[in-house]
This record gives C-alpha cells, structure tokens and sequence, in this order.
C-alpha cells in the first residue's frame, strides 16, 4: 500500500507536501503562540480564510483529477462540494441542540419554524460525527456513481457531459431551495455551535481545523498523484487522448471513468465538509452552475493535469478573489472574466505546466 | 456451411447496415479461415471500413449475424470486450497515444489484465518486459522507446500501431491501409511483416494499393456496394470483368 | 301651441312628482328608521323591506350600508350616509341635509345582514337599464342564491329581450332553484340541466352539494349528470390552457434557443455568452424606451418593432468581436470554447451592471400586448399570442435565411466540409464570422421579446443559458427542425407537470429525464448517424 502510494514520487511532489505540512503547523502556530500585538501574529480570521482556500484546492484537486487526466470537464463538482458540506452542515447543526433559537433538543431551529414534529429520516444519525464523516464521503460518491454509470455507459463525452454536469448541480440547487426538502431551504445550515464539542469559534478550533485541511490537501495529493502515476493513470491518459483507440485495445473505458470520477467526487465532498465549519453557513447557493465553473478556472489557472498546479490555481484565484472584492468589488467580475479568456488564449498550459515545459525544454530537450 | 462456421474465424453472413436509408453494407456474407491472411479491396464506400466497425463492435448491424472463432455472436459485444476475446484493429488514420512514450504505448498494448482496479497496483513484470522488447524489434523502434509517440513519422505511427496490435497478441488482426503514406521500402517491409504473422493469427487487410495486394500473395474480396463483388486469387479477381468495370477501371 | 301644452304638462308633472315625493319621504322614513339600529335581525329585516320598497335613495342607502358609509342620527334616527365623493346625504328626502348632521352612530352589518345585502342589491339591479348591471345583478343572485329574489326573476325573464343577459337571469334563478327542497322536481331538473349548460367551477360547486339531504333522486341524478358534463369540460378546458402555457413556454424556450441553435447546433460552438446576447437585446430595447418616453411619447406602441432591427444589430456586433478577438483563436477545441466565451458572459453581466445598475429595469408594454382574450373560459393573453407568432416568425426567417440565401448556403458549405469550402473559394474566416454573428443578433432579438415577460436585469442571460442548451441538444444537433420540436416539447412538458408536481418539482424532474435522454441519445432527437458523426 505504501508502495503504491508513493511510486514515482518525485522532487516536486515532495516539495508541495513539505511545504503543507509547514503550512499546516506554523499558521496555527503564528495564530495561536504569538501575543496579538506582535508583528508575525496571524489573527484567527485570516487562520479560517486560508483554510477555507486549502479546501478549495482540494476541491481543484478532485476536478484536476477528472478533468486534467481523464479529459471528463465536470461543470458541477461543487455539487459533490457542496453535498459533502450539507453533510457537515447536518452534524453540526445537530450538536447545537437546545441552544438554538426555539431550543428544541432534537429539532433544529428552522424545523421548529416550518411547525415540523418530526426529525425527517434524512437527517437520522447525523448527531453521530463518524455517520456524518461517512456520509460526506459516501452521498457525494453514490451521486458520482450513479450518474456517472449512466453517462459513461452511454457514451456521453465531451460538452454534452459538461452541459449535463452543469444540469445537474442546478437540479440540486433548485431541489435545495425548497424548504419541504427539510435541508433549511434558502437559508441553509447555520449558526453552528461547536463540533465534537470544542466550540467552533474558539481560536483553538480554527486552528486545528485549519491543520486538518492541510493535511486532508496533503492526503488528497498523494492518493490523487498515486493513481495517475500508475498503470491507471497511464489508461485514463490514453482515455483523455484517444477514447475509442483504448477501448479497441480491451479497456472498459467506463470503468475507468467511473472510478475517476467517483473518487474525485468524495475528494470534493470531503473539501465540502472542511469549508463548512471553517466558514460557518452552508446553502443552496453553493451548487449554483457559477461556483462550479469558477473552480475550473481555478484549476486552468494553476496548469491541468498537473495536481500542484490545480492546488496552487484555487489559493491564486481565491486570494484575488478576497483581495478585489474588498477593494474594488466592481473589478473582480472583469477580473475573473479576463481570466478566463486570457487563461484559455495565451496559458493554456496554466501557470505550473507552462513553468514545467520551459523547465524541461531547457533541461532534457526533446522530451517535452 | 457448418463447417465453413466452425472452421472460421470470421464469420459473416447477410451483414446489413443502413446510416439514414444509405446501405453500407448490403447482405454482406463472407468467411476468414484460421490463421488465413485475407486482403479486402474496393472502392470509396464499398463498405470496408463499415465492415471493420461492424467486427469491432463500434456499429451495430440492422440484421445479419457475425461470429468470431467459430461460436462467439459479436454483434452483441461492445468494443473493449471484442478486443479482449482477441481482435485487434487498426486504423486508417494512425492512432497512437500521442502524449505517451513508444515504450508505454506497448505497455498499453501488451495482453494481461484490463480492469480498472488491476491497474491501480499492477505495473509490469518481467514477462510483459519481454513481450515489450520483442514488439519493439519487430517494428524496429527500439532505439526511439523513450520518445513521445507524438512527435514519431507517419510511417513510423504506422508501425507502432501495428507493433501495438501485436503486443495485444490477438488471434485475428484487422488491417485498414497499413502502407498509406509508406515509402516503398517500408511498404515492401510491411507486405512480409504481415505474411510472417499470418498462420499464427488470422489477418485481414484493407488495402487500396495492388502492388502491396500483390505481395501478400493471398485470396483476396472485392467488395462494392456493401456486398462482395469477386473473390479468389488476385489474378482471378483483377481479370473479373464487373471488379474492373467498378474499381481497377480499364 | 304644442308648445304651451308641453310648459302646462311639464308643470304638472313636476308638481305631482314633488307631491309623491313628499309622500315617499314620509313613508320612506318609517322603513330606513328600522336601519336605525344595533339589532341585527332588525337591520336585516330592514335591509329586505328597503328592496322591496319604492324609495329612490333604497339602491344607494344599501350601497352605502355595505361600503360601511352608512350611519344615523341618535336623536331622531334619521339615516345619512356619505356619497362617494365623501358628502353626507339625508336617506329620506335623497338630497344634501342642510346643515352637516352631528350625533351621528355607524350602522354595523354582521355576515348575515351582508347575505341579505348583496340578495337586496343584486334583486333591486335586475331591473337597471344597463345591460352590464342587470347581468351584475344576475350574478350576484347566482351567488347569494336568496329565494327572495325567485319572483323578481320570474318577472324579469318574461320580460329581457337580451339573449346574454337573459341567459344570466336564467342562471341565476336554476342557482336558486336546485337547492330549493320544496321546488317542482321538474323544475329542479331543469335547474340541473341550466347549471350544466353554464359549465363552470361556480356552477359544479353548486351540483355537487345537492345530496340525499335535500333532493329526490331524480333530481339527484340529473344533477350529478350535469357535473360530470361540467367536469369533462372543465378538464378539457385546463388541458387547453396547459397547452396553451406549455406552447407560451416553449416559444420563450424558442426564442432563447434559436441563436445558440445556429452557433452551438450549427457552428459547434459552445458560446456561454449566448445569454447575455438575450441580455443586450432586452436592454436595447429599454433604451429605445427611455429615448422614446422622452422625445416621442406618442410612438411608444412601435417602440419595439423599433427595437428589433436595432436590438439585432447590437448583439451581432458584439458577437462579431467576440467571434474575432476570442473564438476564432479557440475553433475545434470546445471545452475551451466553453470557458473563455464564460469569461466574456461575466464581463458583459458586469459591464451592463456598471452602465445600467444592478436592478431591473422597466420595460413597459405596448398597448397592443396588454389585455386578455376571453374564448368562454379559455384566456388568451395578447402579449403572449404575439410572442408566440413572433418567435415562429423568427424561426421560420432563420430557416429561410439557412435555405434560401447565399450566405445560407455558404454557411452549410462550410460546416459540412470546411476544407473543401474553403477549396472551392468561400472565404471561411468571414462565413465563421458571420454565422457566429446572425446566432448573436438572433439571441438579441429574442432578447426584445424577453423583456416584455421577464425581469430586464444584468442576470437575465443567466437564467435562459442551461434552458437553451439544454433544447439544443434535446432537439438534436444542427438540425433547426429539431429545436422548433425540442423548445415546444420542452416547455409543455414542463407546463403538463407543474399542476401535478409543482413549478419547482415539475422543473428539476424535467431536468432529470432530460439528462437522462441525453444519455440514452447524446445527440438528440434527430441524430445524424453514421461514421463522419465520430468527432
């Protein structure tokens, strides 16, 4: 097992693990050690911020994955993201109990307000935090399984998958919105109290949850990167190439997509469930179509189908994100559109694939 | 007939296939013995590309049955199962993985287990090292292993692809124009590569150039229209008058 | 001569008339004092004697009674009540008091003197001079169903020579009769049949409450014959309507579709922008708008056939940039296609937002587009008759266009076989150009019609931009016939299941089964089959 996960491991990968793991423990130590007057301070909103891009990059991670090496350009994983935050959502909306507004002990807040008596099957175990963790995992990979048994078999590829990806999300984003779904409706889950009993908005939390993302990034990174350096990553990359040629070599190309795209789905769920408690709300907006297509941005940005690229994509583009719409909130929709333009005309390489063949030019010649 | 069944490898018998009221294939019927090396001539939309989905498992036929090794009904199977019960094709058009070394394009290639879950931790034995090495010699691309394939001649696509059909050590091979593009050496090179591999497998060849036919020296079908026109020596079919009315012209 | 006898007569008249009226107001204020009161058994009582009297003010004092403009005086129980221009009038002589009445208690109704005043009104206005009150009167008699009312009736339907209004009389007096226990069964019958004939909710209500309790059974069964009738038509008249919605839809889901039908079906372009091409349709034709609100108001009602060329024009251009600065660059790789033309949507949703605000914007609507078209229950709506035959009109332009013209026909050259297009001396940069630019003008003018039913917003592209691809790619792939087909079935099918599944339920199953069409048939309904499909 070992063995496999780090087969071809090489400098670089090292390099981007090394770096999270730093990552991982100086913020927290930078937020927590240090008094708030000195200079290296991180305050603990900024400790949340950068988790929450940690956990976009791992959801640019998962897409990365499927779209970078297998040529599949999903337009809505945010909704495995988002599925697998809802999961979240539920537990930690469970752990608040009767300290809610109608303190209700089993009952959440809005299921009070729509005057329901019963806690819909739905949302039964959720108080359990290992259930909740499965479910984050499992929901988002069940729904990946299903419409990618029946997409994959079909045949559907290229923008008919990304047209059909996008209705999907938006499916959901509609179903979410509805208050009888019993998912909070418009307003979602909020106002969470604490998570396997540490308060959520203790310092001390934030900083450990930030650790966590980090290492889930790191986990995700090296189970991501041991499936394309092997022989089935080798498949998917002839899948992306030339799909008919490796079905007539006697792959089952659906198969393969199938577990592409599967584990990608519970990598982005598992993104879900970080973000959640590190930014406090979850709701239906999260699958709208938009969110989805920014993520693939993000992953063009850093360079597909090169991981670290996609990782260091979604902690660029978020930044400027933060940084635009605090200070000229007007620029970051011309920002990002310009992106997206400039990105698909003039880098389609992406920053780390364009840095990597110039590299590689210089270095061995003609093998890049 | 039953013999002729049992006998074959390739069994076709009234292939019909229609796109949008055109028949491609008009009652197609004919018979690949074991390890025979077969040429199928024709002009444009005679059907011969058709006929080769047909076999593959990438178009269906509207009626008609195709059996392969004598008990297997393919117009049931999809592609990736076609290709493992042991058929290997090649394109018209040279299709390699363009982004993947010459070596890893036969790894790709080499017969072993095809499932998703194996290749997440199998890699390569010494076994398949070997099959690897010994493709590599008979296309004669040793030397260029470590290049992309992409960046490799026409001609010598060509051979990878043909390399890669043998890695896959299929008992029938399907051949579409092997030689378009090829400088006469290599032609000539290709023409005794593929009689040297029938007997052992069953090949069959598409082909527009006569001097190529010629030199595989072995029963050839003419087919136009979507059905057979001649078949016999390739004397017998370039004398056949309706063959010359319709494709070697006058 | 004449002349004197008509003074003389003229006199007398007015003289007698004084005289009754004097009489009346004395005999007038003994049945309005019985309003006078907080009984109310009394006030109800008063209410039916005051229809059945003579007195000229009965009609007003019971309007005024049941707008709550009705009081008296506590000192002598005289009734005033204020007109609707607010002034006080005294009920006996039907006249301004003249000094302003002080002391005065509103007269209060419960709902029971509220039955008795709309039977009391509807009966006093059967009698009206003008047609449209006698059928007012006739229809709150169907609703009230006051027996009382039964012998005004009567008389009023021997004497109407009105066919429709007389049809109303007619209806109301069944309305009294079927669930009048002590009727003639025969007659009853009859009431049956007339509620039956009138075919509607009001009238199946009424059948459906006659029972055991209340009827013989013959009159039973013909009443539960008339409201089968009346079910049948009803649900005949709400498949109608459906249909009707459903095609209402599906020629929105047209128009929106019809452009990205030439640069998706046709050209393979995925154009995320598409949208916003609909967009700047709809705010072309604000701003044609506001100049005309401001120059020329009275040109308002050709404010948009104004706007269709210019709408098109706008969006063309903007295409044509956006075909030659952006997608030329990006021709037979669509995921990218897909991404950059999504970056441009964001810019131009900005752009429209930073010149036009946030907010919607008001598109008002030409006078030709407002009102409703009433077909005996089945309502047409003019603003969307004209949709309808406008996105057709488009559609079949387009199709003209594609068949008949030569850039038509150099378009079809080049997306069958560029190469051999461009061999054969079409300029194929320019015909890419100029597709990619009649799809955008096209999404323009869908954007005119767009504003007329939807929010004219910097978001309304978004909105529209999965509904259309999802036609296209229903409708089958470069085929327009497919989207005509596939923009109408889509949006009856959404309209079909609404009223079972909800709006929002209806919507995401429609999306479920289409995604699973999709799956079953990737390239739609009317597939091209055969080898040169494969990429």
């Amino acid at each position: 097992m070992i063995k496999f996960l780090f087969h071809r491991f090489d400098k670089t990968a090292a390099y981007f693990i090394a770096a999270l793991a730093v990552l991982g423990v100086l913020i927290p130590i930078l937020n927590l050690a240090l008094p708030e007057a000195s200079t290296f301070h991180i305050p603990t909103y900024l400790v949340s911020l950068w988790g929450k891009y940690l956990a976009y990059a791992l959801l640019a991670l998962a897409l990365d994955l499927v779209w970078g090496y297998c040529g599949i350009l999903s337009l809505g994983h945010g909704a495995f993201f988002a599925l697998g935050g809802y999961a979240m959502g539920m537990y930690l909306m469970r752990q608040i109990g009767s300290r809610g507004v109608y303190a209700d002990p089993i009952l959440p807040d809005f299921m009070v307000f729509l005057n329901w008596k019963e806690l819909p099957i739905t949302w039964y175990f959720f108080d359990h935090f290992v259930y909740a963790i499965a479910m984050v995992i499992l929901v988002p990979s069940l729904l990946a399984l299903i419409f990618g048994w029946f997409a994959f078999r079909s045949r559907v590829t290229g923008v008919y998958l990304s047209i059909i990806t996008q209705s999907l999300t938006y499916a959901l984003l509609l179903a979410f919105f509805r208050n009888d779904m019993g998912f909070g409706g418009n307003n979602g889950l909020t106002d969470f109290k604490d998570i396997l009993g540490f308060s959520i908005q203790a310092p001390t939390t934030r900083a450990i949850l930030f650790s966590i993302t980090a290492l889930m990034l790191a986990l995700g990174f090296i189970v991501a990167r041991a499936m394309v350096a092997s022989r089935f990553g080798q498949v998917l990359a002839s899948i992306r190439d030339a799909e008919s040629r490796t079905r007539f070599l006697g792959y089952r190309v659906e198969n393969y997509k199938l577990m592409v795209f599967v584990v990608s789905a519970a990598m982005a769920g598992i993104a879900g469930a970080l973000y959640v408690p590190q930014v406090g709300i979850i709701n239906p907006s999260e699958f709208a179509p938009a969110n989805s297509i920014e993520a693939v941005i993000w992953v063009a940005v850093g360079g597909r189908g090169t991981l670290i690229g996609a990782a260091i994509g979604a902690v660029l583009v978020n930044f400027a994100k933060t940084w635009l719409t605090g200070t000229f909130p007007d620029f970051w929709l011309y920002g990002l559109g310009a992106l997206f333009i400039g990105v698909t005309l003039f880098l389609p390489k992406g920053i780390i694939g364009t840095l990597t063949a110039r590299f590689n030019s210089g270095g061995k010649g003609d093998t890049a | 007939m039953t013999t002729d069944l049992t006998d074959s490898i390739l069994y076709l018998d009234a292939v019909s296939v229609s796109f949008d009221g055109f028949k491609a294939l008009n009652d197609l019927s004919f018979v690949v013995g074991r390890g025979e090396l077969r040429a199928i001539i024709g002009p444009n939309g005679a059907g011969k590309t058709t006929m080769m989905d047909v076999v593959t498992g990438k178009t269906r036929p509207d009626k008609g049955a195709v059996v392969f090794d004598g008990s297997v009904d393919l117009t049931t199977q999809d592609e990736s199962a076609i290709a493992s019960l042991g058929i290997g094709r090649k394109f018209q058009k040279p299709t390699v993985f363009d982004y993947q070394t010459v070596e890893d394009n036969l790894l790709l290639a080499v017969e072993g287990p095809r499932t998703a879950f194996s290749s997440l931790f199998g890699w390569r034995s010494k076994v398949t090292a070997y099959q690897i090495y010994e493709a590599l010699s008979i296309i004669r691309l040793g030397d260029l292993k470590y290049r992309l394939a992409g960046s490799l001649s026409h001609g010598q696509k060509q051979w990878l692809e043909i390399g890669m059909l043998l890695a896959q050590n299929p008992k029938l091979l399907l051949v579409d124009e092997p030689v378009a593009g090829m400088t006469d050496a290599e032609t000539e090179e290709t023409a005794r590569l593929l009689t040297s591999i029938a007997g052992e497998h069953a090949v069959v060849v598409v082909e527009h150039d006569m001097s190529f036919v010629r030199a595989l020296d072995c029963k050839v079908t003419c087919l136009h229209e979507g059905t057979v026109l001649a078949e016999g020596t390739i004397d017998s079919v370039s004398a056949n008058d309706r063959v010359i009315d319709v494709y070697l012209g006058r | 001569m004449l002349r004197t006898l008509r003074i003389i007569l003229g006199l007398a008249i007015a003289l007698i008339s004084s005289a009754v009226q004097l009489v009346w107001a004395d005999d007038a204020s003994i049945v309005l004092t019985r309003l006078a009161t907080e009984n109310y058994s009394e006030i109800e009582a008063g209410v039916t004697a005051l229809a059945a009297s003579a007195i000229p003010s009965a009609e007003a004092v019971l309007n005024a009674l049941a707008d709550s403009r009705l009081s008296y005086r506590l000192s002598d129980k005289a009734i005033f009540f204020k007109d609707t221009s607010g002034k006080w009038i005294d009920a006996a002589t039907n006249a301004a008091p003249s000094e302003q009445p002080t002391g005065l208690k509103p007269v209060k109704v419960n709902n029971r003197v509220r039955r008795a005043l709309d039977a009391a009104i509807g009966s006093m206005t059967l009698l009206s001079a003008d047609p449209k009150k006698r059928i007012a009167a006739a229809d709150a008699v169907f609703k009230s169903r006051d027996v009382n009312t039964l012998s005004a009736l009567d008389s009023v339907i021997a004497k109407e020579t009105d066919a429709i209004v007389k049809q109303h009389f007619e209806e109301a007096r069944a309305a009294v009769l079927i669930l009048k226990p002590d009727a003639p069964e025969a007659e009853r019958v009859a009431a049956a049949d007339r509620l039956g004939q009138r075919g509607d909710q009001d009238a199946l209500a009424l059948l459906s409450s006659v029972t055991n309790a209340n009827a013989t059974a013959n009159v039973i069964a013909a009443g539960s014959l008339a409201a089968k009738s009346i079910s049948r038509r009803l649900a005949l008249l709400s498949a109608a309507q459906n249909a009707w919605y459903g095609l209402s839809l599906g020629s929105v889901l047209l128009l929106a579709a019809i452009g990205l039908a030439i640069t998706f079906g046709v050209m393979g372009i995925i154009n995320m922008a598409h949208g916003e091409m609909v967009m700047l349709g709809a705010y072309t034709t604000f701003v044609v708008q506001e100049i005309i609100r401001a120059k020329a108001p009275s040109l308002f009602d050709w404010s948009l056939p104004i706007a269709i060329p210019l709408a098109f024009f706008v969006s063309a251009l903007v295409g044509l940039v956006i075909e030659r600065m952006i997608i030329r660059y990006l021709y037979g790789r669509p995921l990218e296609t897909l991404l950059a033309t999504w970056g441009v949507s964001l810019m131009l949703q900005q752009a429209v937002r930073s010149a036009f605000g946030a907010n919607n914007r008001e598109v008002g609507a030409p006078s030709y587009m407002a009102g409703v078209w009433d077909l005996n229950g089945f309502q047409i709506t003019y603003g969307r008759l004209w949709i309808i035959l406008f996105s057709l009109t488009v559609f079949l332009a387009l199709l003209g266009v594609m068949r008949g013209t030569s850039l038509g026909l150099r378009m079809r050259a080049v997306i069958q076989n560029r190469r051999m297009a461009a061999a054969m001396g079409i300029r194929t940069p320019v015909v890419d150009a100029l597709t990619f630019a009649l799809g955008s003008g096209v999404a323009g003018i869908a954007g005119v019609a767009l504003s007329q039913i939807d929010n004219v917003s910097p978001n309304l592209g978004q909105s529209y931009i999965i509904d259309s691809f999802l036609v296209v790619v229903f409708g089958g792939v470069g085929n327009l016939w497919g989207t005509l087909l596939g923009a109408l079935s889509l949006g009856l099918a959404n309209k079909f299941l609404e009223p079972i599944a909800g709006a929002v339920l209806g919507k995401i199953i429609l999306l479920a089964v289409i995604i699973l069409f999709i799956q079953r048939r990737p390239r739609g309904l009317f597939a091209l089959k055969g080898r040169a499909v494969e990429q």
